[in-house]
């Protein structure tokens, strides 16, 4: 016991440095964690995603259309369970500022796909029977105090016009990588609007939504489908749902970059932060050191000390800076609203600021703990007097 | 009386490692600073140097941008008839109706997928744009499936460059020649003939309508014009602002998550130089105590300490300024949020961002510095010799 | 955290003073055995070009249960001196043999685990840790050896006895007079039975009336526990209560 309350007796002995740099400390390993969850949210999509679904699209891009008739011809391939045709709206609610990702969907067929999306029978049962009927998920609802019941207007940006949905029923997620931001509603109320004003942009998908049998066989169901509209006037591009959801993370992967670069930058301003307080600390205890080595204590013991001394207060303040990360990335997530859906701590990112903490108590412990285990006992005596 | 400015220097050269850690946390931090508002200021000097402020850009009302826009070919000609639409040197009005898409190609170096904007141009659109150059081959002839393609384009994706072909909408499409837009929007585009992206498209109409004022001031009358016509469902908007609205989002985005990360670290940098400073303060207790016999007067004692922090900060951020002026050399591409488009612009230092970055840090440096300052101020001259 | 592996094997004090190796190349004499052995000691710094000689072709020998003062001016090099023959300074050339073994040869880690056993310090600004008690910074040298922790705190009660502070074992540094603190020091030199005790200007910071409690222990030491001391000072007082004194003058001895 003796050693760990030397230890503990020096972190206290100013106790305002020993402060600041706790603070310092937590600070750092807690927006360490924040920007982590930041990058983390943006794969959350990805990571929510299903094998056993897979995403039919225009080989050219996202913005060229599928006819609808390609479902009946998807439906026919070997391993296929179900089809469902999806549409991006893209309708502004208000103003700009509220973005939310709006779907027109062929409701049975893909909320059948779907089962982390939860909605109560009655709910779904009044979203299936109204043409006009929507379906929000829970946070987005509770971001605009929406109700069941609620009209819901959107000005359509690509498809003209003001668009008024009835709120049908509010779906919670199975578990919180689920996305509760997302607005639903019927791709034939869209359709058939859209036919009578635009004739030539009807019966027209942006994409199809596929459910395979066995997971095990996506790459030959999906090379199988691109074959069959291969040399057709609208040639598809079929992954499953994870490959399309990354392939809009790759798109934005330069702010990823740097994100996740800056996330790094912190920590190198914390330990140089940490290792100034250590290496102010061991010069001013140099003659003690000098005096516990004149004794007979080796220099690794003296190194020891002060590793152990930094060790101790990175990881102490690092673990507060973890605890403090929850209610931080609570409040962010709050702040943000829908633009983050799924914002939570992952393990793997405590696990990383534990590690950081780690690196830091070492890395600041290195030159001074070098540098006392290498001073000449009577240089250090003598910087006493 | 003041303390001489080298009493100061010299105190921070004496504890080498210590000023050297305190520097570095800060120049990181001016670091981040910096290079965050110069990244903003790449992304909207691009896009708005993109527009024009005479030019004219029209879409369907509703529509953010010309990928989600529809003019039909009946609409385009009513505006193209519209009075007071500046003429070109050949005699034709200065307009030109453009198809716009996006479509999905694989960048040059991971292979992934990225959206790129094709537009389809006529020869008004050359002369609309004069920012634009051909630096490599030659434009494409009308009528053909020749295509050219931006600078960040050329080099980022593959098939994009001089004399390569790229595939989409079932046709290959040669690209005879590289152009520089003086780092605008259309750096990131691929251009060709407009009627021959119609078809290849299928399309019947235009994404959008970009003409020249005969007259700048105007253009109010212009928009009422366009958007009183009852058989027009289309807004204008002059070039300038329509790109500067495309790079607000992600600007936006890029700034507050910049300024936010860089205050949030700030508070660590000063936590640093106020551990240095109170331990410089401490370590000279009895110096502090001489001096104020000597007849140096509390000012005096409490300038030279901040003067030492201020100059802590002062150095950190000429490093961490000078670190961020090499990432002008880096240009950065990405999605921009509200285009959907791949989006090339370069870190751009202004002096705006120069005065910026070097406030910031004096700031952490006064702030790191006032307390311990003061405490040194403070202290009682009999109580600091004792201490010696 | 453990006390580092290489001071583990330091050879555990013994309770009494240990036998010099008989077998050792000391010269034979009839008084007592000698147990400081130096010879031809040199010790010189280098300044960029400059080679500045601290001490110059030294021979002493010290009996055991001697009370050495070593006297001279400043820079005369009897601190450098009483640095070597404690073992946290090389020489620059010759032997200081202790009991037999010749420390000059030692390696760093033999030297530490050397200094643990054989020598006890005491420093003119008593070099205690601020943050230990007295009782602490009694047991602070016990920690490199293999004592349980009962047997520590008996020796720790029995030290701080012996220099009259056992009312003061919980007290820190900052609490106590210079004279107390020196004796903590003494205390803290003792606690591992030394073969050697070496004292630095001992009762240089004190007042005259404590500087004599000082020096009246340490005699006790000498006569009582037949300790062997090597004492740096400049006050002929302090000298006086030596049984021998040894003057230094520019690195030679000047009798």
């Amino acid at each position: 016991m003796f050693v760990p309350l030397l230890v503990l007796r020096n972190l206290f002995r100013h106790k305002l440095r020993t402060l600041l740099t706790a603070l310092g400390i937590v600070i750092a390993i807690a927006s360490f964690g924040i920007l982590r969850t930041v990058v983390d949210a943006w794969y959350a999509g990805a990571n929510a995603s299903s094998s056993a679904r897979l995403v039919t699209r225009s080989s050219v891009s996202l913005v060229f259309p599928l006819p609808l008739n390609y479902a009946q011809k998807i439906r026919q391939v070997a391993g296929i369970e179900s089809v469902a045709a999806v549409n991006w709206f893209g309708g502004v609610y208000i103003s700009e500022r509220n973005f939310f990702p709006q779907f027109a969907i062929q409701a049975p067929a893909y909320l059948a796909m779907y089962p982390e999306i939860l909605l109560a029978d009655a709910e779904r049962k009044a979203f299936f029977t109204d043409r006009q009927g929507a379906i929000a998920g829970r946070k987005l609802a509770d971001q605009y105090g929406w109700k069941v019941g609620d009209a819901i207007p959107l000005r359509g940006t690509i498809f003209p016009g003001t668009w008024t949905f009835a709120l049908r029923g509010i779906y919670d997620g199975a578990d919180k990588t689920v996305d509760q931001s997302t607005f639903f509603f019927h791709w034939e109320y869209l359709n058939e609007t859209v036919r009578k004003s635009n004739p030539r942009r009807g019966d027209q998908a942006g994409l199809f939504v596929v459910r395979i049998r066995d997971p095990g066989q996506a790459a030959e169901v999906s090379q199988a489908v691109d074959a069959t509209f291969a040399n057709s006037l609208a040639e598809t591009l079929t992954e499953t749902e994870k490959a399309f959801q990354l392939s809009f993370v790759a798109m934005t992967e330069a702010i990823l970059v740097a994100i996740q670069a800056v996330s790094y930058v912190v920590l190198l301003i914390i330990m140089a932060v940490m290792a100034n307080t250590m290496a102010m600390t061991a010069r001013e205890r140099y003659g003690e050191y000098a005096t516990m080595k004149a004794l007979g204590f080796t220099g690794a013991f003296v190194a020891g000390l002060i590793t152990a001394e930094s060790l101790g207060l990175a990881l102490f303040a690092g673990v507060a800076g973890i605890a403090l990360t929850f209610p931080l990335a609570a409040a962010f997530a709050e702040a943000m609203g829908t633009l983050f859906p799924v914002f939570f701590v992952s393990e793997e990112t405590v696990a990383l600021q534990l590690g950081a903490s780690f690196a830091v108590g070492l890395v600041a412990a290195a030159v001074p703990a070098w540098r006392a285990a290498r001073v000449r006992i009577v240089d250090g005596l003598r910087a006493v007097a | 009386m003041a303390l001489p400015f080298s009493y100061v220097v010299r105190n921070l050269v004496a504890r080498r490692l210590t000023t050297a850690l305190t520097v570095g946390g800060m120049a990181l931090v001016v670091y981040v600073f910096a290079t965050v508002l110069m990244l903003a200021a790449g992304l909207e000097r691009t896009l708005v140097a993109t527009g024009s402020d005479d030019n004219v850009v029209v879409i369907r009302k509703g529509a953010q941008t010309e990928v989600q826009s529809g003019v039909d070919r009946i609409q385009a000609s009513i505006v193209e008839s519209l009075p007071g639409i500046a003429t070109g040197e050949d005699g034709r009005p200065l307009v030109s109706k453009e198809p716009v898409v996006l479509i999905s190609l694989p960048k040059r170096e991971s292979g992934k997928p990225s959206n790129v904007v094709i537009r389809g141009v006529t020869t008004a659109g050359y002369a609309l744009r004069p920012q634009v150059r051909i630096v490599d081959g030659r434009l494409p002839r009308p009528g053909t499936a020749e295509v050219i393609a931006g600078r960040s384009i050329a080099e980022g994706f593959r098939g994009a460059g001089r004399d390569e072909t790229v595939r989409f909408a079932s046709r290959d499409w040669t690209v005879v020649g590289v152009f520089d837009a003086g780092r605008t929007g259309f750096d990131s585009e691929i251009w060709g003939d407009a009627e021959q992206m119609l078809q290849a498209f299928r399309r019947q109409g235009y994404s959008s309508v970009i003409f020249r004022l005969a007259d700048g001031s105007r253009f109010d009358a212009m928009r009422q014009a366009i958007e009183a016509d009852p058989r027009l469902t289309l807004e204008a908007k002059r070039e300038t602002r329509f790109y500067a609205d495309q790079s607000e989002a992600l600007s936006k985005f890029i700034t507050y998550l910049g300024t936010s990360i860089s205050i949030i670290f700030s508070i660590g940098a000063v936590i640093g130089a106020m551990i240095t400073m109170y331990a410089s303060v401490a370590a000279r207790t009895g110096e502090i105590g001489t001096l104020r016999a000597l007849g140096f007067s509390r000012a005096a004692i409490l300038t030279a300490f901040l003067t030492e922090s201020l100059l802590l900060g002062f150095v950190g951020g000429a490093i961490g300024l000078a670190g961020a002026s090499l990432m002008q050399a880096v240009s950065i591409s990405t999605m921009n949020f509200q285009t959907f488009a791949e989006i090339a612009f370069s870190f751009t230092l202004t002096p705006g961002i120069v005065a910026a970055s070097l406030g910031f840090a004096l700031a952490m440096g006064f702030i790191g510095g006032f307390l311990p300052a003061a405490r040194a101020a403070r202290m009682k001259i009999v109580d600091a010799l004792r201490a010696a | 955290m453990s006390v580092s592996p290489d001071t583990a094997t330091a050879p555990e004090p013994s309770t009494s003073a240990p036998a010099p190796d008989s077998a050792s190349d000391s010269p034979v004499d009839t008084g007592p055995r000698i147990l400081v052995s130096i010879r031809s000691l040199s010790k010189y710094y280098v300044r960029g070009d400059q080679v500045i000689p601290v001490l110059v072709d030294l021979d002493l020998d010290v009996a055991e249960g001697d009370f050495v003062a070593l006297m001279g001016p400043s820079g005369s090099g009897k601190s450098t001196l009483l640095d070597l023959v404690a073992g946290i300074d090389k020489p620059s050339g010759g032997e200081i043999r202790i009991a037999g073994v010749d420390i000059a040869r030692l390696s760093e880690g033999e030297l530490a685990a050397w200094r643990a056993a054989h020598v006890g310090f005491i420093f003119q600004f008593y070099n205690l840790m601020p943050v230990l008690s007295a009782f602490g910074n009694v047991e602070l040298p016990l920690l490199l050896t293999s004592l349980s922790r009962r047997e520590r705190h008996e020796r720790v009660a029995i030290a701080l006895a012996l220099v009259g502070l056992t009312d003061r074992a919980d007290h820190y540094p900052n609490e106590l007079s210079g004279g107390q603190q020196q004796r903590v020091a003494i205390a803290r030199a003792l606690i591992t039975d030394p073969t050697l005790v070496v004292a630095d200007e001992p009762t240089g910071d004190l007042d005259r009336t404590t500087a004599g409690e000082i020096l009246g222990l340490l005699g006790r030491l000498n006569e009582e526990l037949g300790k062997t001391i090597l004492m740096v000072t400049h006050d002929p007082k302090a000298a006086e209560r030596a049984h021998r004194v040894v003057h230094l003058e520019k690195g030679v001895l000047a009798d």
